[in-house]
C-alpha cells in the first residue's frame, strides 16, 4: 500500500494552517463584539468618551507593553528550539506565561477597582447614569472578559507546549505544537493591540 | 474480484472491538455513519414535532395542542432541523464519507478532531433535549430575536447554548475538510480535478469557518444578557434591538448556504453519472460555488426589511439579493444541459435529483419575491416565507439528503435497495410535498401569518389541504427509511461501481476497505470523462451478443 | 505554503519589539491631540501596524505561502464586510 507522500503526522505545514483556520474564527468570533462597538461607539460618541475617560490609561499601557513582551518571548522560545537552545526555549516560556499571569493579576485589580466604585454590569451606578456609558461599560466588560478567557486558554496552551519542550518531544524539525501554542497567544496580544486604543484611549 | 475486508471488519484504532470501535474511532468512516444514525434520530423526532405542528393547523382551534405547547413546538422544530439535522446532514454525514476517497486519501486531516466533532455534535443534541425538562420548552422561534428572548422565563439559555455547541461541531468540521483538501490530495489531482461534491464542501466549509463564530458570540451575548442584564440590546439601557438581528443574520443567512451548497454538490454529482455525460460547465460550478460563498455573506440583512432598519439597508440589500441568485441559477441550467442529449439511465436517485431541481427553482424564484423589497412587505412573517423555506431547505437540501441517501448507500453498506419501493417513496414524499407546500405559498399571500396555532376561518380549505399533504409525506419518508433499513439484513450484493461513477469512491470495494484504496486509484485529467465507462458498457453488451449463441 | 521553516533571528524579534513599544508610545501620545472623528481612525491606524508588524514577523506570516495570505485576507474582508454593511443601516438612520 502506497498511500501519500506523507501521512498527517509529519506534515508540520498542515497543522499550522489547521491552527491559522482556527484563528480566523476567533478573529470573527471578536469581530461581531467590534461589529457592536463600532455602531455604538457612532450611535454615543460622547459617552464612549466619558467612558474612556474613568478608564484607567495607566493599568491599559502597562497591560499592553507585557503582552507585548510576552509575545516576544514566545516568538524567541521558537527560534531557540530551532537552533537546538533548549533552556533559551524554556526560559522565554517561563517569562511568557509569568507576564500572562501578571496581566490577569493586573486585570484583577483594575476590575476590582471598578467594582468599587459601582462601575460593573447592572450596577445602580450605571443604571442611573447616561445610557451611552452603560453601553460601553457592557462592551468592556464583556470584550476583556472575553479576552481575559483566552488569556487563561493560552496560558494553558503554553504550558504544555512548556511540557513538551521539557520532556524533548519538540525537536528543531517537528514544532508544529509549540507553534501553533505560540500563533493563539500572538493572537491574543494582536486582539489586545485593538482593544487598548478603542477603549483606554477614545476621546 | 478478489474479496477485500470491508472497514466494517477491520475497526481503527485496531485495538479496539465491539461498540468502541465505534464510540473511539477515527475511521472517518465510522464517524460519518455514527453521524448518519444521530442525525436520522433528529430528523425524525423534527418531522414528528412538524406532524404534530400541520396537525394543530389542520382545522381551525385548538386540536391537539394548546398555545404554548405549539410555540414550543415550532421552536424545537426549527432548532431541531436547522442545527441538528439539515446544517451537518450533508457535510458530516456525506463529507466525512467520502471526501476523502473523493481525493484519494484515507482519512481527514485531524481524525482525533473529527472524532471530538462527532462528540460534540452529540452533547449539543443531549444539551438540546436537557433544555425541555427544565422551567419549560423554549418558545421564542429558532431565531432567539431578543427582547422576548432575553426576558422569556422558558429555558432559553440552554438551548441558546446547545446551538453554541453545535456551532463549534460544525467550524470543526469546516477546518477539518479545508486542511483536508488543501494537504492531503492525491498528489495527481490539481485544483480543477476535484469533483463537485467536494469543490462544494470546501465552499461550504469556509462558510462554516468564518461565519459561525458570528452566532456563537451572539448566543454567547443572549446568555451574558439573560444572566447580567448589561442592556447591549435594550433600547431602555442604550442598546439596540435591530443589532441583534444583524448579528444573527450575519451567520444565519450565511447558514443558508452551508445548508444547500454541499446538496448542490450531490446533485452534481448525480446528474452527469446518471446521464452518462460529462457535466456542462464544471469551471462554472466551481466557480459559482465560490461566488455564493461570497456573495452569501453580503445579504444578511434581507430578513429583515420590516425590522425597522434605514431604507437605504433595504434598497442596498435587496440588490445585493438579487445577485446571489445568479451562481444558484448558473447551477441549473448546468444541471439541465448536462441531462440535454444525455443518455440517461433512470434511477431512484436521480429521479430524486431531478425531483430536486423543480422544487429548488420554486423556492429560489419565491425567493426572489421576497427578496423584492416591495412585495417582502406584503408577505413577511406570512405563510408565504415558510413555504419557500421548505421547498429551499427540504425540498433542496432534503431531497439532495435523500438522493445522496439512495446515490451512496450501495457504497456506504454494499447493499442495494428495492428501486420500486425507492420510486414509490419518492413519488410520494414528492407529491405529499407539493400539496403541504404549495398551500402554504397561498394562504400566504392572502396574509395567514406565521407562528400562530389558530387562523380565522377562511384560511381553513388550505390548511386542511396542507395537512394532507403532510400525511403523505411522511409515509413516503417512513417507506424510504424502511426500504433502506432492510437492506441491512441482507447479503452484501452491490458492486464496486453499480452506477458507472468515474469519481474515486467508485474505485474501491463496496463498502470500502480501511484505507479506502488497496493500490492508489487512478486520477482522471478530467473528473467527469465517461468514456471509459460507456466503453465497458459497450464490450459488456458485445459479451452478451457472443456469448448467448455459444450457451 | 513553504515547507521548510525559516528561522528569524534573535536580532530581528528584539527590533520588531522596540517598533511595538514605539507604536503604543505614538498612538498614546496621538490621543492627547484632539483630532474630533480622525482620533479613532488614526488609532485604528496605529493599532493595524502594529498588529501587522506582530502577524509578520512574530506570527511568521511573512514567510508563508499564498494559502495562508489569501485567506488571513479574505476573513478581514469578511470582518469589514461585517462591520462595513451594518453601517447600511447605521449611517442611514
Amino acid at each position: 500500500m502506497s498511500l501519500h507522500q506523507t501521512s498527517p503526522h509529519d506534515d508540520e505545514t498542515g497543522k499550522k494552517l489547521g491552527m491559522w483556520l482556527f484563528l480566523y474564527t476567533e478573529i470573527i468570533l471578536f469581530g461581531g463584539l467590534f461589529v457592536l462597538y463600532a455602531v455604538y461607539l457612532t450611535v454615543h460618541t460622547e459617552d464612549f468618551v466619558e467612558g474612556g475617560k474613568q478608564l484607567d490609561r495607566l493599568f491599559g499601557l502597562a497591560n499592553t507593553v507585557i503582552l507585548l513582551i510576552s509575545s516576544f518571548a514566545v516568538a524567541a522560545s521558537i527560534t531557540a528550539v530551532q537552533k537546538s537552545q533548549k533552556g533559551v526555549a524554556l526560559g522565554s516560556l517561563a517569562a511568557s506565561l509569568l507576564c500572562g499571569l501578571i496581566f490577569l493579576i493586573n486585570k484583577y485589580f483594575e476590575w476590582g477597582h471598578k467594582f468599587e466604585i459601582g462601575l460593573y454590569p447592572n450596577s445602580e451606578r450605571l443604571l442611573d447614569g447616561p445610557t451611552g456609558q452603560n453601553i460601553f461599560f457592557g462592551l468592556y466588560y464583556v470584550i476583556t472578559g472575553l479576552h481575559g478567557i483566552h488569556i487563561v486558554i493560552g496560558m494553558t496552551v503554553l504550558a504544555v507546549a512548556m511540557a513538551y519542550v521539557q520532556a524533548g518531544k519538540i525537536t528543531p524539525t517537528r514544532f508544529a505544537l509549540l507553534e501553533n501554542a505560540g500563533l493563539y497567544w500572538h493572537l491574543v496580544d494582536l486582539i489586545w493591540i485593538f482593544i487598548f486604543p478603542l477603549f483606554y484611549l477614545i476621546i | 474480484m478478489e474479496a477485500v475486508k470491508s472497514f466494517f471488519e477491520t475497526p481503527a484504532p485496531s485495538r479496539f472491538t465491539g461498540i468502541w470501535a465505534w464510540l473511539l474511532t477515527t475511521d472517518h468512516k465510522r464517524i460519518g455513519l455514527m453521524y448518519l444514525f444521530a442525525i436520522v434520530f433528529w430528523f425524525c423526532l423534527a418531522i414528528l414535532l412538524g406532524g404534530l405542528i400541520r396537525l394543530e393547523l389542520m382545522f381551525p382551534g385548538e386540536t391537539v395542542l394548546t398555545a404554548e405547547l405549539y410555540n414550543s413546538a415550532f421552536t424545537l422544530h426549527g432548532v431541531i432541523m436547522i442545527f441538528l439535522f439539515i446544517i451537518p446532514a450533508l457535510p458530516a454525514i456525506f463529507g466525512n464519507f467520502f471526501l476523502p476517497m473523493q481525493i484519494g486519501t484515507d482519512d481527514v486531516f485531524f481524525p482525533k478532531l473529527n472524532l471530538l466533532s462527532w462528540y460534540l455534535y452529540m452533547l449539543g443534541g443531549v444539551v438540546a433535549i436537557a433544555s425541555l425538562f427544565a422551567e419549560g420548552f423554549p418558545d421564542t422561534g429558532w431565531t432567539f430575536y431578543v427582547p422576548f428572548s432575553v426576558s422569556t422565563q422558558t429555558n432559553v439559555s440552554t438551548a441558546v447554548f446547545a446551538a453554541f455547541i453545535l456551532g463549534f461541531a460544525s467550524m470543526l468540521t469546516g477546518l477539518n475538510f479545508i486542511t483536508t483538501i488543501h494537504r492531503m490530495r492525491s498528489p495527481k489531482m490539481g485544483w480543477l480535478q476535484i469533483p463537485l461534491f467536494t469543490w462544494s464542501l470546501y465552499a461550504t466549509s469556509w462558510v462554516q469557518l468564518l461565519a459561525t463564530p458570528v452566532v456563537s458570540i451572539t448566543l454567547v451575548l443572549v446568555m451574558v444578557e439573560r444572566f447580567l442584564n448589561i442592556g447591549l440590546f435594550d433600547p431602555s439601557k442604550g442598546g439596540d434591538p435591530i443589532l441583534y438581528q444583524h448579528l444573527f443574520w450575519m451567520y444565519s443567512h450565511p447558514a443558508v448556504y452551508i445548508m444547500i451548497l454541499p446538496g448542490m454538490g450531490v446533485i452534481s454529482e448525480i446528474i452527469p453519472v446518471f446521464s452518462r455525460k460529462s457535466i456542462f460547465g464544471y469551471k462554472a460550478i466551481v466557480f459559482s460555488s465560490m461566488m455564493i460563498a461570497v456573495a452569501g455573506s453580503l445579504v444578511w440583512a434581507h430578513h429583515m426589511y420590516t425590522s425597522g432598519m434605514s431604507d437605504t439597508a433595504v434598497f442596498v440589500f435587496s440588490l445585493l439579493t438579487f445577485v446571489v441568485a445568479i451562481p444558484s441559477a448558473i447551477k441549473v441550467f448546468s444541471w439541465v444541459s448536462t441531462l440535454y442529449k444525455g443518455a440517461i439511465q433512470m434511477t431512484p436517485p436521480l429521479f430524486l435529483s431531478l425531483c430536486f431541481i423543480y422544487l429548488f427553482s420554486v423556492g429560489g424564484l419565491t425567493g426572489l419575491v421576497l427578496g423584492a423589497a416591495g412585495p417582502d412587505v406584503h408577505v413577511h412573517d406570512t405563510h408565504f416565507v415558510v413555504a419557500h423555506f421548505h421547498f429551499t431547505m427540504f425540498g433542496g437540501t432534503g431531497f439532495a439528503f435523500f438522493a445522496a441517501l439512495h446515490y451512496w448507500w450501495p457504497k456506504m453498506f454494499g447493499r442495494m435497495y428495492d428501486f420500486k419501493k425507492a420510486y414509490i417513496a419518492s413519488a410520494l414524499i414528492t407529491g405529499g410535498f407539493i400539496f403541504h407546500y404549495v398551500p402554504m405559498f397561498i394562504l400566504g399571500l392572502q396574509g395567514m401569518p406565521r407562528r400562530y396555532y389558530d387562523y380565522l376561518p377562511q384560511y381553513a380549505t388550505g390548511n386542511f389541504l396542507a395537512g394532507f399533504g403532510a400525511l403523505f409525506m411522511i409515509i413516503g419518508i417512513a417507506l424510504m427509511f424502511y426500504n433502506l433499513a432492510v437492506t441491512l439484513r441482507r447479503e452484501r450484493n452491490a458492486p464496486a461501481d453499480p452506477w458507472g461513477g468515474v469519481t474515486l469512491e467508485w474505485k474501491t470495494a463496496s463498502p470500502p476497505p480501511l484505507h479506502n484504496f488497496d493500490r492508489d486509484p487512478e486520477v482522471l485529467d478530467y473528473p467527469y470523462d465517461f468514456t471509459g465507462v460507456k466503453e465497458s458498457q459497450d464490450n459488456q453488451a458485445n459479451q452478451d451478443k457472443q456469448s448467448k449463441p455459444n450457451a | 505554503m513553504t515547507d521548510k521553516a525559516h528561522i528569524i533571528s534573535y536580532k530581528t524579534l528584539l527590533m520588531t519589539l522596540l517598533a511595538l513599544f514605539a507604536l503604543t508610545g505614538i498612538t498614546v501620545g496621538a490621543s492627547y491631540v484632539d483630532l474630533g472623528q480622525l482620533n479613532v481612525w488614526v488609532a485604528l491606524l496605529i493599532a493595524s501596524l502594529k498588529g501587522t508588524l506582530v502577524l509578520l514577523i512574530f506570527m511568521h506570516m511573512k514567510f508563508e505561502g499564498k494559502a495562508l495570505r489569501l485567506s488571513f485576507i479574505s476573513t478581514i474582508g469578511f470582518l469589514a464586510i461585517m462591520i462595513g454593511f451594518t453601517f447600511w443601516d447605521i449611517a442611514f438612520r
